[in-house]
C-alpha cells in the first residue's frame, strides 16, 4: 500500500488549523485517518497536502454542560464507547475493531459523512448539534442539516468541526445494525431515541446516499400506533451485490421494529 | 564418561500437546519474513498490471517514466522474450492438455485483470509505485469471458488462440457403461446442478521475492515466499531462467500462511531474477494486498451437474458427474491435477458406490489462474457428494445420518477399490459418525428444529461424513498420472559432538508447526530432551532435495522420512555403543535414554557419549565411518485417507435471512496425533476457512472479467465472531503403511466444513421451504428471499 506523495503539516490548536486551511486550500484534514488513509493507500484519494489535527487537545474529551454533553470532535471511538453519552457508546461498539476505535474519531467520522457509517443515524435520532469553526467564526448546525449527501456534510472548505453537543436528557435509545459481511459497515443501521419531551426521533443510515430521519415511524410512535412497514421507498435506496435496494428497504422496517421494541 | 547412567529420564513427546516452539517469535513480531530481509543496495520493483481482463498490448512507452525520481529500469514482455526466458511451466500433464504460453511479462496480450504487462524498477518502492502509475501502456480491449460455461458457448471469445474452444482438457474417469446400466435399473434418482464458487486464499503475508545476482561467481540468491523452495529452484533454474541448478539458492524463510497459493512458480519471481541479472543489484518486490487479490492463484470455481441413482430404501447404485472447471487465464503448476486427480478420484466419498462416471472439462477464461487452495479438489468433491447425498435423504424421506450409515464402506472391507482409481487402505466410518452424533446430541437438535419451524428463528443441522486422500504421494503412481515431479520427501539428521541435534526436512512450515512437531518425533526416537533438537527447513542451500509442503503431506511423508533417518542414526549409535561396551550389537538396546547391554543395564553409554565418540573416532569400530549424520528419502506406498464426521448447526433469522453458525462439532480421524494442540489449531482454522466459503467469501467476477471483490471491503473473510466454539474429537485409525501411522490434518477441516455448513443451511431451508438446493455463499438476502417466497405461498413447504 503506497499512497501518492503528499505534504504533511500539523496543527496544535483550532486557531492554527483554521489559519493553515486559510493559507492553503489544498490542505486536507486528517483526524484519526481511518477513512482517509485506506483511500490514499489505494490511491483513490491523492490529496496534495494533509493537515494533521491529532494534537489539537481542545478538541478532545467529553464534558457535561447542563443538559448537554460537549464532545470534542477528536474524541476517539474507544473513549465514546466508555463514556456516559446516550446511544453513542452502543453505536461506537459497532465501529471497526479495537485498533480502529483507538484511533478513529467521532468528529472525523461524522464530518466525513460516509453513507454507511454508524454515527449519522444516532446523531439524527439524538438531535445533536455540530459546532463548526471557520475563518469568520463559529456556527452551530443541527443534525437535521448536517448530512447533505454522499460523503458530504455541512462542514465547508476551510472549516473545522470542533465539537458535538449531545442532549444529556435522552430517556431511552437503541441502535440496530445489519452489517455488510465484508466491511462490517452498515447495510442498514437504525437508531431511535426517546427525548425528554417524550418525542421519539428515528433515523437510518447505510441504505441511502446519506442518513435520513424516519418521519413515518416517528409519527406512528406519536400516535401510539405499531411500527408501520414500507417506511422507505426502495427506489430511494442504494443497492449492491450483497443487498439490493428492495432488501435494504425491508431491513429498515425490520430493524425499526426491533429498535422500537428495545425502547420499551 | 561414566559406564552407568541410571538417572536419565526420557519423556514420551509424541502425542503431547506441547506449545509451539515457533510461536514466541511470531506473536512478538520477531519472525523473519522475506520482506524483512534487507540487502544493502537493493532496488524495488513495482508491477504494472492490466486493468483489462483481455487486451492487446499495443505499446509500452518506457520513455514515459524516464527521468522520474529514482527510476532505474523498465521491463516489458519484449525484454523477457529477448532474454530468452522460458514460459512458466505446468507440472502436471494430462493427455492432450492444451497449455498456453505463460510469460513472466505479457507480451502481446494481457489475459486477466492483474496480468503483468510491465515492471518499473526504482531506488525505493514508493518511487517504483509512482512511476508504475505513470507508465503509459497502450491497450486495445478485447472481448473477455469469465465463467467456464460462458467460455464454452458457441462464439465465445477465445482466451488464447492456441486453445480452441477454450478447452484445455477433457478428462474422464470411471465406467460410463456400468454407470448408465446402474441408472437404468435404479428406481430412484436425484439430481443437482451446483456451482462451487471461486475463492481467494488470502494468506496473511502477501507474496514477496528478493533476488541477488553475484556476477563474480555467477550465483543467484532468491528469498521468496514458497511452500517448496526446491520446486521453485528446479523450475526457475531448469525451465525458466536457464541457471545451473547449483548456482541458484532459494531460501523461503518464515512464511505467513500459504494455503496452496505459495506452491506455485509466479511471474514475479522470474522478474526479480531477471532484473538482478540485468542490473547487477538486488531487487525486491512485495505484493500489495490489492495485488494479491488479482495475482495469487485462486481456488475452486466448478460448475457441476450430477445425478445419484438409488434403491427405494436408499442404497446408492450409481453416481454421474459432469464438471466444468474454470482454470483461469493460465495454467499454473498443479492446475490440471486439481479438478481431475484430486477431485474426480474422490467422488466415491465414504460410500459403497458400485458405479461412477465423471467428466471434467478444464476451461480457460480471462480470470486469475485457479490452482490448489487448501483441500484442492477434495473440498469440491466432498461438497458435491455430501450435498447430493443430503438431497437424496430429503427426497427419500430418510434421516441424512441413516442414509449415510447405510452406504458406508464397512470396516472389514479395506483395502477398498473405488470405481475412480483410489484404493482406500483403511477406515472405520461408523464410530466417527456415532461419536459426532452423540457429542452434538443429534436427536435433540432434530427436536429443536421441529419446535422452531415456522418461527422467527429456524434451525438447520448439516451432517457430513467425508474422507480425503492426502500425504501426496507415491511417486511412481503420480508419475503415471502425469505429474512431472516426485512426491517422496527427505530428511537429514545431524547429531553434533555434544549430542545436540539438527533436523533438516524438505517439508516447509508456513504455519503448520513443524518446528515443534518434527522434534517431538525425533526426541522420542533419539530419547533425548526436545530442547536439544532444532528443525531447519526452507533453504535449498542447507537441506537435501525435497518436494515441500501441500496436500497434507508433511507429517505422513516428511515425518516418515525423518523417522527413517532417525532409525539410521540409532542403528549406527548402537554399533558404536557395542564397540565401547565390548558387546555384540545384537545385545545393545536403546532404552531410557541410554545405550546399554540387555540384561546388564549397569553397562551403558549416554547419547552424548556416543555422539562425541562418533566425532572423535578414537576408540571406534574399524568398519564404521566416523561422524553421525543420516539422510533418508521416503516414498510413500499409498496416499493416506483421513476421514470423519462433521456436524454444523445454523440458526437462520427468517426476518433478515442472516445465517449464524451456532454450533460446530467434528470427529476427525487423522491417525495418531503427534501434537494434539497443533491438530486442534489446524482443525479450527480449517473449519473457519471452509465455513467462509459457505457463508461469506465469494471471488465474484462480472461477465467482462472484472473482479468484483478486490478488497476486504467486498471480499468477506470469516472473523472470530462468525464462528462458535468448536467441539472437537478424534478416532484413531492408523495408516497401515507409513512408519508413524499418521495421516494428515492440515486440510481436513476445510474439506469437511464447507459441505457441513452448506448442508445445515439447506437442511433448514428444506424443512422450512422445501427448497433442495441453493448455491453458496448463503448471503442474507438470498436466504431471506427464499423464506419470504415460500411463506407467501401457503402450501410451499412439505416435509
Amino acid at each position: 500500500m503506497y499512497p501518492a506523495s503528499f505534504e504533511y503539516q500539523k496543527a496544535d490548536s483550532v486557531d492554527q488549523a483554521i489559519a493553515a486551511l486559510a493559507a492553503n486550500p489544498d490542505l486536507k484534514l486528517i483526524a484519526g485517518g481511518h477513512s482517509l488513509l485506506p483511500a490514499m493507500k489505494l490511491r483513490l484519494a491523492q490529496p496534495p497536502a494533509l493537515l494533521d489535527i491529532w494534537g489539537v487537545q481542545e478538541m478532545k474529551g467529553i464534558t457535561r454542560e447542563g443538559d448537554w454533553y460537549v464532545v470534542g470532535a477528536m474524541t476517539t471511538h474507544a473513549e465514546v464507547l466508555r463514556s456516559d453519552l446516550p446511544l453513542f457508546p452502543e453505536v461506537a461498539g459497532w465501529v471497526g475493531d479495537p485498533m480502529v476505535r483507538n484511533r478513529g474519531t467521532i468528529g472525523g467520522s461524522l464530518a466525513h459523512a460516509d453513507p454507511s457509517a454508524d454515527y449519522p443515524a444516532a446523531a439524527l435520532a439524538l438531535g445533536v448539534e455540530f459546532v463548526i469553526r471557520g475563518p469568520s467564526g463559529e456556527r452551530t448546525v443541527h443534525a437535521d442539516d448536517m448530512f447533505v449527501g454522499m460523503f458530504e456534510s455541512a462542514v465547508r472548505a476551510g472549516e473545522l468541526l470542533t465539537h458535538i453537543r449531545v442532549p444529556a436528557t435522552i430517556q431511552a435509545s437503541a441502535y440496530e445494525k445489519f452489517r455488510h459481511p465484508a466491511s462490517h459497515y452498515a447495510i442498514v443501521g437504525l437508531a431511535v431515541a426517546r427525548h425528554a419531551s417524550g418525542e421519539v426521533r428515528a433515523a437510518y443510515t447505510g441504505a441511502a446516499e446519506r442518513a435520513h430521519r424516519l418521519p413515518a415511524l416517528e409519527d406512528a410512535v406519536k400516535r401510539g400506533a405499531p411500527a408501520p412497514t414500507g417506511l422507505v421507498e426502495s427506489g430511494d435506496l442504494l443497492g449492491d451485490r450483497f443487498a439490493s435496494a428492495e432488501y435494504r428497504a425491508h431491513l429498515v422496517d425490520i430493524l425499526a421494529a426491533r429498535a422500537l421494541a428495545r425502547l420499551g | 564418561m561414566t559406564d552407568t547412567k541410571t538417572d536419565t529420564k526420557t519423556e514420551k513427546y509424541f502425542g503431547q500437546a506441547l506449545k509451539r516452539k515457533e510461536d514466541p517469535r511470531f506473536i512478538t513480531g520477531t519472525g523473519r519474513y522475506t520482506d524483512d530481509i534487507v540487502i544493502p543496495g537493493a532496488l524495488h520493483a513495482a508491477m504494472v498490471r492490466s486493468p483489462y481482463a483481455h487486451a492487446k498490448i499495443s505499446g509500452v512507452n518506457k520513455e514515459s517514466v524516464t527521468g522520474l525520481p529514482g527510476v532505474v529500469h523498465v521491463l516489458s514482455g519484449q525484454d523477457v522474450k529477448d532474454a530468452g526466458l522460458g514460459s512458466i511451466p505446468v507440472g502436471w500433464l494430462l493427455p492432450d492438455l492444451k497449455t498456453p504460453a505463460h510469460p513472466a511479462i505479457a507480451l502481446a496480450e494481457a489475459n486477466h485483470v492483474g496480468d503483468i504487462v510491465a515492471v518499473v524498477i526504482a531506488e525505493t518502492r514508493a518511487q517504483a509505485e509512482d512511476a508504475a502509475a505513470a507508465l503509459e501502456v497502450d491497450y486495445e480491449a478485447l472481448p473477455a469471458v469469465s465463467t467456464a460455461s460462458a467460455a464454452l458457448e458457441e462464439g465465445a471469445p477465445l482466451v488464447h488462440d492456441d486453445v480452441p474452444g477454450n478447452v484445455a482438457f477433457n478428462f474422464e474417469i470411471g465406467d460410463e457403461a456400468a454407470t448408465n446400466e446402474a441408472f437404468k435399473a435404479a428406481p430412484r434418482r436425484v439430481g443437482v446442478k451446483l456451482k462451487n464458487h471461486r475463492l481467494i486464499a488470502n494468506p496473511i503475508e502477501p507474496r514477496s521475492s528478493l533476488a541477488q545476482f553475484t556476477p563474480a561467481s555467477g550465483e543467484y540468491l532468491l528469498y521468496t515466499t514458497s511452500q517448496n523452495p526446491h520446486i521453485h529452484r528446479l523450475i526457475l533454474a531448469a525451465f525458466v531462467m536457464s541457471i545451473p541448478e547449483h548456482k541458484l539458492r532459494v531460501i523461503s524463510p518464515d512464511v505467513g500462511g500459504g494455503f496452496g497459493t505459495k506452491i506455485f512458480q509466479y511471474q514475479e519471481e522470474v522478474i526479480v531474477l531477471l532484473a538482478t541479472r540485468l542490473l547487477g543489484r538486488p531487487v525486491k518486490w512485495t505484493a500489495r494486498r490489492s495485488e494479491a487479490f488479482v495475482s495469487d492463484v485462486q481456488g475452486r470455481d466448478h460448475e457441476t451437474e450430477a445425478e445419484l441413482a438409488l434403491s427405494d430404501d436408499g442404497l446408492i447404485l450409481g453416481f454421474r458427474v459432469n464438471t466444468l472447471a474454470n482454470l483461469g487465464a493460465y495454467q499454473t503448476l498443479f492446475a490440471p491435477a486439481v479438478p481431475t486427480y484430486l477431485y474426480a478420484t474422490l467422488l466415491n466419498g465414504v460410500y459403497k458406490m458400485p458405479a461412477i462416471h465423471a467428466r471434467v472439462t478444464g476451461v480457460m477464461t480471462n480470470t486469475v489462474p485457479v490452482d490448489a487452495y487448501r483441500g484442492a479438489g477434495r473440498p469440491e468433491a466432498t461438497y458435491l457428494v455430501e450435498r447430493i447425498v443430503d438431497i437424496a435423504a430429503h427426497e427419500l424421506n430418510m434421516d441424512p445420518a441413516e442414509l449415510r450409515r447405510k452406504n458406508f464402506i464397512g470396516p472389514d472391507e479395506f483395502p477398498y477399490q473405488t470405481p475412480v482409481a483410489l484404493v482406500y487402505d483403511s477406515g472405520n466410518y461408523e464410530p466417527a459418525l456415532d461419536r459426532a452424533m452423540t457429542m452434538m446430541n443429534y436427536p435433540a437438535l432434530r427436536e429443536e428444529q421441529a419446535r422452531m419451524k415456522g418461527q422467527g428463528k429456524i434451525l438447520g443441522v448439516g451432517l457430513i461424513s467425508f474422507l480425503e486422500a492426502c500425504g501426496l504421494a507415491p511417486s511412481a503412481l503420480v508419475g503415471q498420472l502425469g505429474a512431472q515431479a516426485g512426491q517422496w520427501e527427505s530428511s537429514l539428521v545431524r547429531v553434533h559432538p555434544t549430542g545436540k541435534v539438527e533436523l533438516f526436512t524438505g517439508s516447509h512450515s508456513h504455519g503448520q508447526g513443524h518446528e515443534t512437531a518434527f522434534p517431538q518425533i525425533a526426541a522420542d526416537e533419539l530419547q533425548i530432551p526436545i530442547e536439544d533438537i532444532e528443525l531447519i527447513h526452507g533453504d535449498t542451500g542447507r537441506m537435501p532435495y525435497g518436494w515441500g509442503t501441500y496436500g497434507s503431506r508433511s507429517a505422513a511423508v516428511g515425518g516418515s522420512a525423518l523417522k527413517v533417518a532417525l532409525q539410521k542414526i540409532t542403528t549406527k549409535m548402537k554399533k558404536i555403543a557395542a564397540h565401547l561396551l565390548e558387546a555384540s550389537v545384537d545385545d545393545v538396546e536403546h532404552e531410557s535414554g541410554v545405550f546399554r547391554i540387555k540384561g546388564a543395564p549397569e553397562k551403558s553409554r549416554s547419547f552424548s557419549d556416543i555422539s562425541l565418540m562418533a566425532h572423535l573416532a578414537h576408540n571406534y569400530p574399524e568398519d564404521l565411518e566416523p561422524g553421525l549424520e543420516a539422510t533418508a528419502f521416503y516414498d510413500p506406498k499409498n496416499f493416506v485417507y483421513p476421514f470423519g464426521t462433521h456436524i454444523a448447526v445454523v440458526e437462520i433469522d427468517t426476518e433478515t435471512g442472516h445465517v449464524k453458525l451456532r454450533n460446530y462439532g467434528c470427529i476427525d480421524d487423522c491417525g495418531p496425533l503427534i501434537n494434539p494442540l497443533i491438530v486442534e489449531g489446524q482443525v479450527h482454522g480449517g473449519i473457519t476457512q471452509g465455513m467462509g466459503q459457505a457463508l461469506l467469501e465469494d471471488a465474484a467476477y462480472d461477465e467482462d472479467g472484472n473482479l468484483l471483490a478486490g478488497t476486504y471491503m467486498e471480499y468477506a473473510m470469516p472473523r472470530a465472531d462468525d464462528v462458535p466454539t468448536f467441539q472437537l474429537g478424534h478416532t484413531v485409525t492408523p495408516s497401515p503403511h507409513n512408519p508413524l501411522g499418521v495421516k494428515g490434518i492440515g486440510e481436513a477441516g476445510t474439506i469437511a466444513s464447507t459441505a457441513a455448513v452448506a448442508n445445515a443451511v439447506m437442511d433448514a431451508l428444506w424443512h422450512e421451504c422445501g427448497v433442495s438446493h441453493l448455491d453458496m455463499p448463503y448471503t442474507a438476502e438470498k436466504v431471506w428471499k427464499v423464506i419470504r417466497d415460500a411463506r407467501s405461498q401457503p402450501q410451499a413447504a412439505d416435509d
